[in-house]
């Protein structure tokens, strides 16, 4: 055995096993996040290619490149396929699956059945709603409005609508994998105060999965219910109310975008303490901001209905909680600038999303107060300022911090280093790009452009060409990061167990881990982010 | 002095002013903790850099900056609360004795209807420095009525009436969107405010070929549809006397009270058992599917005019009561 140590590679997740089976089969944590990984990717390129087609339409003023079907099936598409199907799983089922049980030093997560099942509802419900598009395409948004989706529309929305309720079971059972991983499987010694903030915001995004994630799927049962059976739910001709759908649609689809963008928090937590060689200052002040945003996320629905006839009493209190609930987001921007005080800082590509996060994420987050303000609400409300804002939200903030995310774990989950260099110039990009994309579309949005438009007046042309070109630039920011990890992988440079110098105990195994993630149970006696007892250079670890 | 920057369209209503000073406050707060954060991320990426500043030093937290950035930006929060509201009560209530204007939304196109019978499709001809009042349904789906001049915006709902208001400050010609996706011709569904001097809308008014108000057509409609039979004057009728019934508080036979707006003569005509004024049985049929949506409106018209003693359609355009 001796002499064949030299020469033959270490076992780990990805050599134990070969063959299509011991991957469609495989309940590690770390396999089915790269199955994850694959097919949200998959996901990504067909929704962005629907991104690409919307630009270059909105390149003229005139309806011309497509007709207004299609362009409106390109943006309920983009929409559907980015949300349900990227965004919500990216973090969690991807970085989450695979880091969290490494952060908590367990061998899996707690149910390795269900996550592989969870893998089988996704690609279930990707592909129905896959087939509804092919077959046709759906034209409702992907907010699904009544009466539009259930009376009007000929389009085939029971299938995209049974893809989404069959997708949401996968979101709910990572959920459920995570909360009681993160109860039950975490290592002695490595208490609540102890735990990642990674973990604490996955904790938070897991709690919404599971409380918001039914009321989703009963609500597009409905819809399809409504559609195939007219029960009247809500067509006001049969006694129903519109309104009633959209409460219920944004009673999920709000918190919706905390289980998109917290897990994205936590990434950022993990890599600017990191590359600050710091302790992630006010740590408790992060964690409970997480739980706080989870809590009121649900509280802030109606916030989408100021104009929808709702009370003026019920805009009151909504508007007054969604200014409640900036104020966690506000406290975690804060802290994360604070971290870097006094740090010890490195622009590695992971940092350097990080800072774009920050930057964009507050651009976003304060442009959801314009809009929390009712009386600016109802100008805006509608327009490119709310598209602007969302995206500043859910590409700037949480695609960034999965583009952090994936830098910095690369090297645990391949074994391989990405190449630094055209990294750093693939966030520049992406930065760049997402900047001339998104933001002339605040001022669009003022000028009063409604979203959804296949054809606009012509003052708003040199705007729109402004912001097709930014995407173009952001095309290429992300078509890099695909060739160059794809080509990591056989010609990157060996990784390292701890390439970053990290705390926490998934840099404390091999890269990539063996299967059973760690030889021994890790005993945790330091706190979280003890940067400051970690040796300062890099150790060598032979293996 | 902004008029000529072309980030902003044309300032053209009295609420115009207040929702624009809110949104550059909103920048200029924004605009400083933005640039606040950019310059501390960059600071501090430049001073601590590795190589400067090889040696972190360990910081845990401080309650009292906790304190202060959880309390300054709430209590700016406040403030826009407070300031955000108020508009949009403003915005809410329409002022007393405002002009009314009917609108019906239907795939894809905006129909107007004038108190004084003049009907328009996607074009709405009012006149400068007078309230408007906008009451709205849908034929179909939902649309919103959205005029950037303005900066008001309101959902036009199937199955009930919505309502908002405006009053035009300067005269021109003003973009009318729908803002709420409705289908193929979305981007389709707009139109044009003109906004009128009161001489030159009165040329237009009597131009404008009008056969007998809203509320006289809603008259006929009111014998055609016999509901004359029943709601009668003199206190005889199976129904309720709908004289002086709008703007009133009815008593209901299940205990509650309701005040007598649009939408509840509208939900009595097309869903009359729902809400069944005291003393009445609920022996009124349902005319659902049975009217028009601009017929449903000259009925609404018709009983409104009940309450007022004269004619709504000939006040001087002069009285224009807000502030």
């Amino acid at each position: 055995m001796a002499t064949a140590v030299q020469t033959v590679e270490r076992e780990n997740y990805l050599n134990s096993n070969y063959g299509i089976k011991s991957w469609l089969l495989t309940t590690d944590h770390k396999r089915i996040a790269l199955l994850y990984l694959i097919s949200i990717t998959a996901m990504f390129w067909i929704g962005g290619f629907f991104a690409m087609m919307i630009r270059l339409e909105l390149l003229t003023p005139a309806g011309d490149l497509v007709s207004s079907d299609t362009y409106n099936k390109l943006f309920t598409m983009h929409g559907i396929i980015m949300v349900f199907f990227f965004l919500i799983p990216s973090v969690p089922a991807v970085i989450g699956n695979f880091v969290i049980p490494l952060m908590v030093g367990a061998k899996d997560l707690a149910f390795p059945r269900i996550n592989l099942l969870s893998w089988y509802i996704y690609m279930a419900g990707a592909i129905t709603a896959l087939v509804a598009m092919v077959s046709g395409g759906v034209d409702t948004g992907w907010t699904f409005y009544t009466p539009f989706s259930t009376t009007y529309s000929n389009t085939h929305v029971i299938g995209a609508a049974i893809g989404i309720f069959i997708a949401g079971f996968s979101s709910i059972f990572t959920g459920l994998n995570f909360i009681v991983t993160i109860h039950r499987m975490r290592a002695p010694g490595l208490t609540w105060r102890r735990l990642p903030l990674f973990c604490w915001s996955n904790y938070a995004a897991a709690l919404i999965m599971v409380l918001g994630t039914p009321v989703i799927a009963i609500t597009l049962l409905l819809v399809a219910l409504e559609r195939a059976f007219n029960i009247g739910v809500f067509n006001p001709q049969l006694g129903g109310d519109p309104l009633l759908f959209q409460h219920l649609f944004w009673f999920y689809s709000h918190p919706a975008v905390y289980i998109m963008i917290l897990p994205g928090m936590g990434v950022i937590s993990e890599v600017v303490t990191c590359f600050s060689r710091k302790r992630a200052f006010g740590y408790e002040f992060v964690a409970l901001a997480s739980i706080a945003i989870a809590v009121l996320g649900f509280l802030v629905w109606a916030h989408h209905m100021f104009v929808a006839g709702i009370s003026v009493y019920a805009a009151l209190v909504f508007s007054l909680l969604s200014y409640l609930v900036a104020i966690p987001s506000a406290v975690k921007v804060f802290n994360w600038t604070a971290t870097m005080y006094k740090g010890s800082i490195r622009y590695e590509t992971p940092m350097l999303y990080a800072f774009g996060f920050i930057g964009l994420f507050t651009v976003g987050g304060l442009t959801g107060v314009f809009l929390a303000s009712l009386g600016l609400d109802v100008h805006v409300h509608d327009t490119y300022f709310v598209v602007a804002h969302f995206h500043y939200v859910m590409v700037g903030g949480m695609v960034m911090a999965y583009m952090a995310g994936l830098h910095f774990w690369w090297p645990k989950i391949t074994g391989r280093m990405y190449p630094e260099g055209f990294a750093k110039l693939s966030a520049l990009l992406v930065f760049v790009g997402f900047n001339t994309t998104f933001f002339p579309q605040f001022v669009l949005g003022y000028m009063g452009m409604p979203r959804r438009y296949h054809a606009y007046p012509p003052e708003f042309q040199v705007l729109n060409v402004l912001s097709t070109a930014g995407a173009s630039i952001l095309a290429v920011g992300y078509v890099m990061p695909m060739i160059y990890f794809l080509w990591s992988l056989r010609y990157g440079e060996i990784a390292p167990p701890n390439p970053w110098n990290a705390v926490g105990l998934e840099w404390m195994t091999p890269s990539p881990p063996p299967t059973h993630n760690f030889d021994e149970t890790p005993i945790v006696t330091w706190e979280a982010y003890d940067y400051e007892h970690q040796p300062q250079e890099e150790v060598t670890v032979g293996h | 002095m902004w008029q000529n920057l072309p980030l902003f369209p044309p300032r053209a209503s009295a609420l115009a002013w207040q929702v624009d000073g809110l949104y550059f406050l909103l920048i200029a707060v924004s605009a400083f903790f933005s640039i606040l954060i950019f310059l501390l991320i960059f600071i501090f990426a430049i001073k601590y850099r590795r190589s400067v500043h090889p040696h972190p030093v360990p910081i845990e937290g401080s309650l009292p900056l906790e304190l202060t950035w959880t309390l300054i930006p709430l209590g700016i929060c406040m403030i826009f609360f407070a300031w955000g509201s108020l508009i949009y009560f403003q915005e809410a209530r329409p002022p007393k004795g405002a002009m009314e204007v009917y609108v019906v939304g239907k795939q894809w196109m905006w129909k107007f209807e004038h108190e004084t019978g003049q009907r328009e499709i996607n074009q709405l001809h009012i006149p400068v420095g007078r309230d408007v009042k906008v009451v709205m349904s849908s034929q179909d789906v939902i649309h919103s009525f959205f005029i950037p001049a303005f900066r008001i915006k309101t959902d036009v709902l199937p199955g009930r009436f919505t309502q908002t208001w405006f009053r035009a400050t300067k005269p021109g010609t003003y973009h009318l969107f729908c803002s709420q996706y409705c289908g193929t011709d979305h981007s389709g569904m707009i139109g044009q405010v003109i906004v009128m001097e009161p001489a030159a809308y009165q040329a237009w008014l009597t131009e404008g070929g009008a056969t007998g108000t809203l509320a006289s057509n809603g008259q006929q409609l009111f014998q055609q549809l016999a509901c004359s039979t029943c709601h009668r004057s003199d206190q005889q009728g199976r129904g309720p006397d709908l004289a002086g019934l709008y703007g009133k508080q009815v008593q209901l036979d299940d205990g509650r009270t309701v005040m007598a707006d649009e939408n509840y003569i509208r939900g009595s005509i097309l869903n009359p058992g729902a809400e069944v004024a005291a003393g009445f049985k609920p022996i009124m049929p349902s005319y659902q599917g049975q009217i028009s949506e601009e017929n449903l409106m000259a009925l609404v018209a018709y009983v409104k005019s009940l309450a007022q003693p004269q004619q709504p359609n000939n006040r001087p355009l002069e009285t224009s009561s807000v502030q």
